[in-house]
């Protein structure tokens, strides 16, 4: 289908049924599950999805706005393929993370920030996510990968491109 | 926590044969409310975030009769640096959490609860999902529990990214579907906290502690750690150990022997310089200054820091602090929420400021300077993140003044 109001269409059946564990009155607390589930699908949110959910959900235009710059998962624009995030936190820089990076990044030929020409790979630096003990780490889209060595990334480089 | 992890630890079958629900089954029909929470203070629980805030003095400021709407909301957000503790209770044992949340939104006359649980986290998110359902299905939650009167909702919601979002205030915030700006207090979360309704926030182990307390009485609670931490802390050690991983110690229970011999001391055998005993927002300590301290959080205080959330960091030796420091205050200026002019500038000042040293353009001025910012935060921002990052750098300045003057002196670390 096409047309400007039925991006998110499809997906009302299943934000209505989140609502019955709300109280009532917590429409506006679903901002932020609904702006998920739709990037999930599509992998960043557009402009004509705020406008549906805006209509949908009655909350202010500017809160959504607000929650879309806010938070570090929300993208406005299609990142790559596979988005590889490697934490550079205190525990995995002491595990060596900085030089992880380096080596990914050299792998792929990109800085952190940058996606691949072919759009198949995003590399990012990011915070600590609680795998301190298994460091350095990365995340790829939304699986952890712990314990890593340039020999590990080898492998995980070569199984995504296939 | 006694019970060893397996494949199916996660499961409802497998927590209840552990003895599981039992702690609920017998407070909804034995015990009124205010009875659960009358437990929870005489046990001396304490919150387990990194505050330590006795949960039953929180959950007694509610009246669960008032008429009023209330919440719990289990905070499982986590996001301080080095701590990885929750993350372990979530992936094998979430039903231990969630019938602690369960309690406590009976003690407090919760008709709805929440779990706010970090965006990032994937699996940890499907299990306790997934001990949601099981819950439901098996008439734990829902309408009429276990055929009792009371009836309770609990809504897993994701976060997106965001640090300051453990924060508690942050978190209620963005439970409303806003962006995560805390704001001050009072009034307290207590009296106006989601949608201005009385909120109880607590973290995933405190919270998984409810059931032991109730299974075990608190007197019996008592006998273990310290007259003043009683019980037990969940320790995430990382790092430069050569054993890391989760571990659960009583209060009281030696630093030195818990680092040397449980975690096997330092990796490589070498030296152990420095701990960043709770997360990376409680001041560091050197080896000399963990000495003959106990973990619980009198002793910790006294030594000159604190036992924060069980977040622990070892440094061994020739490891340079000024890299360090940038890291944190790089990860600091990064989470900051803007809200407070001293936080959002000082953070990306003192960035700079280490950005510059590091990359061996350090100015002799620039000592005294982060001090100075770092002592503008200090009581003047909304929420503690702003407090926290300063002292994170000026406990390392403190301690190891005499590498960053090397560093600003010769424009390269003492290690390389
Ligand atoms: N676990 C983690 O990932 C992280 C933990 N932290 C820890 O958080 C700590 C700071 O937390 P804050 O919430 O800022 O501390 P706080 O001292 O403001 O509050 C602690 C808790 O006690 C409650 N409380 C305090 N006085 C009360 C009263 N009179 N009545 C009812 N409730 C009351 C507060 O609402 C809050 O839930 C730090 O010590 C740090 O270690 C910080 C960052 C991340
Ligand atoms: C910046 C910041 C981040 C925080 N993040 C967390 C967190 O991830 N998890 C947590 O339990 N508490 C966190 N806290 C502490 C909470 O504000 C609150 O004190 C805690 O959840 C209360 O639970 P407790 O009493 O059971 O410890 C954070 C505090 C600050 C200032
Ligand atoms: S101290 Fe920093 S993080 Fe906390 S409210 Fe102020 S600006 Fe935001
Ligand atoms: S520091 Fe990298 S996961 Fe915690």
């Amino acid at each position: 289908m096409t047309g400007p109001m039925n991006n998110i269409q499809h997906l009302i059946p299943e934000f209505e049924r989140w609502k019955e564990r709300y109280p009532a009155g917590f429409e506006g607390s679903l901002t932020i599950p609904c702006l998920r589930r739709i990037q999930e699908e599509r992998g960043y949110i557009a402009d004509s999805d705020i406008d549906e959910l805006v209509a949908y959900l009655g909350v202010p235009r500017t809160q959504v706005d607000e929650v879309l710059g806010f938070y570090t998962m929300f993208t406005r624009t299609p990142l790559g393929h596979h988005h590889l995030q490697v934490c550079h936190n205190v525990s995995c820089s002491l595990r060596g993370a900085d030089g992880l990076l380096k080596y990914l990044c050299g792998r792929l030929g990109i800085q952190p920030g940058e996606t691949t020409p072919d759009g198949k790979f995003t590399v990012s630096t990011a915070e600590c996510l609680a795998s301190c003990g298994t460091a350095p780490m990365m995340m790829v889209n939304e699986a952890y990968h712990e314990n890593l060595t340039p020999a590990a990334v080898d492998a995980l480089l070569e199984e995504l491109t296939k | 926590m006694n019970f060893p992890p397996t494949e199916q630890s996660h499961s409802l079958h497998d927590y209840r044969a552990r003895g599981g629900y039992q702690a609920l089954e017998k407070a909804l029909k034995e015990l009124q409310p205010a009875d659960v929470t009358k437990e929870v203070l005489a046990a001396g629980l304490l919150g387990h975030g990194g505050a330590a805030f006795p949960a039953g003095r929180k959950w007694g400021v509610i009246k669960p009769n008032d008429g009023e709407d209330h919440f719990v909301c289990m905070n499982a957000d986590e996001g301080e640096p080095g701590t990885f503790k929750d993350r372990w209770i979530l992936e094998y044992t979430p039903h231990l959490c969630l019938e602690g949340l369960i309690l406590a939104s009976y003690a407090i006359g919760g008709r709805h609860a929440f779990i706010y649980i970090r965006g990032e986290f994937d699996l940890p998110f499907r299990r306790i999902q997934a001990a949601v359902d099981e819950a439901y299905e098996a008439g734990l939650l829902g309408k009429n529990i276990l055929g009792t009167a009371y009836s309770l909702d609990v809504v897993v919601y994701r976060g997106a990214g965001s640090y300051v979002c453990g924060e508690a205030s942050a978190m209620l915030a963005s439970l409303e579907g806003r962006k995560g700006w805390p704001r001050n207090r009072p009034p307290r979360l207590t009296v106006k906290g989601l949608y201005q309704k009385p909120t109880v926030v607590n973290n995933v182990e405190t919270l998984a502690n409810v059931p032991v307390i109730l299974n075990l009485g608190a007197v019996e609670f008592k006998k273990t750690g310290t007259p003043k931490s009683p019980g037990t802390q969940m320790i995430s050690i990382s790092g430069h150990i050569a054993r890391p991983g989760v571990y659960e110690v009583e209060y009281g229970y030696s630093w030195e022997k818990f680092l040397y011999e449980d975690c096997g001391g330092m990796q490589g055998g070498k030296a152990l310089k420095c701990i960043i005993p709770g997360g990376v927002s409680t001041k560091i300590l050197n080896a000399q200054e963990i000495k003959g301290v106990t973990l619980d959080h009198n002793s910790a205080v006294a030594a000159g820091s604190q036992l924060g959330s069980g977040g622990m960091i070892a440094v061994a030796e020739g490891t340079c602090m000024v890299r360090l420091a940038r890291v944190i205050q790089r990860f600091y200026h990064h989470e900051s929420c803007g809200q407070c002019t001293p936080c959002r500038e000082g953070m990306g000042w003192m960035e700079r400021i280490l950005d510059r040293i590091v990359r061996g353009e350090g100015r002799p001025e620039d000592i005294d300077r982060l001090y100075r910012i770092s002592n503008a935060n200090d009581g003047t921002t909304i929420c503690s993140l702003g407090d926290s990052a300063g002292y994170a750098c000026t406990a390392i300045l403190d301690h190891y003044r005499e590498e960053f003057e090397y560093y600003i002196l010769n424009g390269r670390s003492m290690f390389d």
